[in-house]
């Protein structure tokens, strides 16, 4: 029994580090969400004091929490569906046999997705900007007036769906391009000699082999996007009237800017079980469709 | 439409959406090379009139972008080794070595993917600040060392290796280690580059940990350092645009050379479900 042994030698340096590292601190979490941990704290363990579910209710009392996770709710729900079809269209697009250059058009779509989130974000400020940004000039062309993207509370939430859409969606384009790619020919022969035109070809062929696909791809793609936090920190600072601060933003201020540790990782664990929920409904969905 | 009608349209779409996705990153680049003021004109100006190394030469003089560069490069560089000293051989033992409690230790794994890394920050954070690891580079490089999804990523692989050439090392004698160490890792080859590229650009492209961790900032990574210059220098377009260039250009870079290795580990990524 040498080799169980050696299994054990070799899965228990990286189990210690994730022990340490993630599951203890995903437990303290919980824990430390039931007390009042702040700065008092932080200088003397002694002032600790055990609240039960305190931080939970007052969040619940708190109106900059309710509008941080309408925030959040918004940009998953448009720009989820948004980005889904823009990595979608795309993925069709280079799916085409007529595509001359595949690769290359491949890897510039791609792009956007390996670069660092900072500084593209710093880029779309300018892209952005009122007087001098390059959008407003194109809106400008077209006859629309300039719209005052990252000042204005109703534009800016968009704008930054806008630029998250642009940064994400080669990642979905990848997964789809692969899908499409393993649809066996003979179904679209079949349904050529039943004489299908193109588009029926894609509502009856490609979208329901595409279907587990599309569910897993959007389950990712939710769990990113609740998570958002560094385009409105670097772009808005979460403002304006705090139109773009999101759950993961107020809990960064929560936690190091006020040092209210403890409320900080209830709003850590509301995120993770809205996470969760959403989740679960949707692995549900995935698996009563891969049930033939 | 006929054929030809068609593949003009699709390939006029393609280099449109091209355009749209390469565009802001041209611009940068160009932007970067303006002098100071002259790309805040209506409209907007696409090329510089006299391209100047000006803003990069104060980048590197009067802020922290240099400093930023050479911190950046080392911890990914230090995580990507570390990526690979911890996931590697647990990636492997998973698929390829029987022990007790194997596969419902795995499942729990994957089970914990589920879990975002924001719920683990701030207890993360006072357990560094206890051992005296904040404001480190090893309090940014410790936590995510050991990786649920490279562990995943090279198991994947490893499920591949053929059990009999194991079995073929192992008459002849050869230890658990060895056979390891000669064997099993010359032929996951092609994985390592895959969880190496994957943890060099998570790791430099991180934001949120590095801005929590790393409160000094001689110690700020570029896109720390940048977002600080950012707040800072509101009007500097030029120069802001040299910081984005030189944080961007080596990740970019390095995803040309690797791509195919990078596609590869996210296609065996998405199909975890």
């Amino acid at each position: 029994m040498k080799a169980a042994r050696a299994g054990w030698l070799f899965v228990t340096p990286a189990l210690m580090m994730l022990a340490v590292f993630f599951f203890l601190p995903v437990l303290a979490a919980l824990g430390l969400s039931l007390t009042d941990f702040d700065i008092y704290a932080l200088a003397r363990l002694d002032n600790l004091r055990f609240v039960g579910g305190g931080n939970y209710l007052h969040l619940l009392q708190t109106p900059l929490f309710w509008k941080a996770l309408g925030n959040t709710l918004f940009f998953v729900i448009a720009g989820v569906p948004l980005s889904i079809a823009v990595s979608l269209a795309a993925a069709l697009l280079l799916h085409s046999a007529v595509v001359r250059g595949k690769t290359i058009f491949r890897t510039a779509l791609f792009a956007p997705v390996v670069t660092t989130l900072v500084a593209v974000a710093v880029i779309w400020n300018y892209l952005l900007h009122t007087r001098y940004g390059l959008i407003n000039a194109v809106l400008g062309w077209v006859g629309i007036d300039p719209i005052d993207w990252l000042g204005d509370p109703d534009w800016a939430m968009p704008a930054i769906i806008l630029f998250a859409v642009w940064k994400n969606f080669g990642f979905n384009m990848v997964i789809f391009l692969a899908a499409l790619q393993s649809i066996p020919e003979e179904l679209y022969e079949a349904s050529r000699i039943e004489g299908a035109t193109a588009p029926q070809q894609l509502r009856f062929v490609t979208l329901p082999a595409l279907a587990p696909t599309l569910v897993l791809v959007s389950t990712l793609t939710m769990a990113g996007y609740f998570q958002l936090f560094a385009e409105p920190y670097v772009m808005t600072q979460g403002g304006p009237l705090q139109s773009t601060t999101s759950v993961l933003y107020f809990m960064y201020d929560e936690g190091f800017k006020w040092w209210n540790l403890g409320s900080a990782s209830a709003v850590a664990f509301l995120l993770f079980l809205l996470i969760l929920a959403v989740t679960m409904v949707q692995l549900f969905a995935l698996r009563r469709w891969s049930e033939p | 439409m006929t054929l030809r009608s068609r593949a003009v349209l699709v390939n006029a779409s393609l280099l449109a959406a091209a355009v749209v996705a390469l565009g802001p990153l041209v611009w940068m680049v160009s932007v970067s090379f303006m002098a100071p003021g002259e790309a805040s004109s209506s409209p907007p100006p696409l090329l510089p009139r006299a391209p100047t190394l000006e803003n990069y030469r104060q980048l590197l003089a009067q802020t922290r972008m240099g400093r930023g560069f050479l911190n950046s490069l080392l911890l990914a560089t230090a995580a990507t080794l570390l990526a690979l000293v911890f996931n590697v051989s647990a990636g492997y033992a998973f698929a390829k070595l029987r022990f007790a409690g194997r596969e419902r230790l795995f499942r729990l794994l994957l089970g914990a993917l589920l879990i975002p890394a924001q719920v683990a920050m701030i207890p993360l954070f006072l357990l560094l600040k206890s051992m005296g690891l904040v404001n480190t580079y090893l309090g940014v490089l410790l936590p995510p060392a050991a990786n649920i999804f490279g562990i995943f990523l090279v198991r994947q692989y490893a499920l591949s290796i053929p059990d009999e050439l194991l079995e073929a090392a192992r008459i002849d004698g050869a230890g658990e280690v060895r056979l390891f160490w000669s064997i099993v890792l010359p032929v996951l080859g092609p994985i390592l580059v895959t969880l190496a590229i994957f943890t060099f650009l998570g790791s430099w492209n991180d934001f949120l940990w590095p801005l929590i961790v790393l409160t000094d900032d001689s110690r700020h990574t570029l896109p720390v350092a940048l977002a600080a210059l950012t707040r800072e220098h509101v009007q500097d377009s030029e120069l802001m645009m040299a910081g984005g260039v030189i944080t961007v250009l080596p990740v970019l870079a390095l995803f040309v050379v690797l791509q195919r290795y990078y596609i590869q580990g996210l296609l065996a990524g998405s199909i975890k479900g």
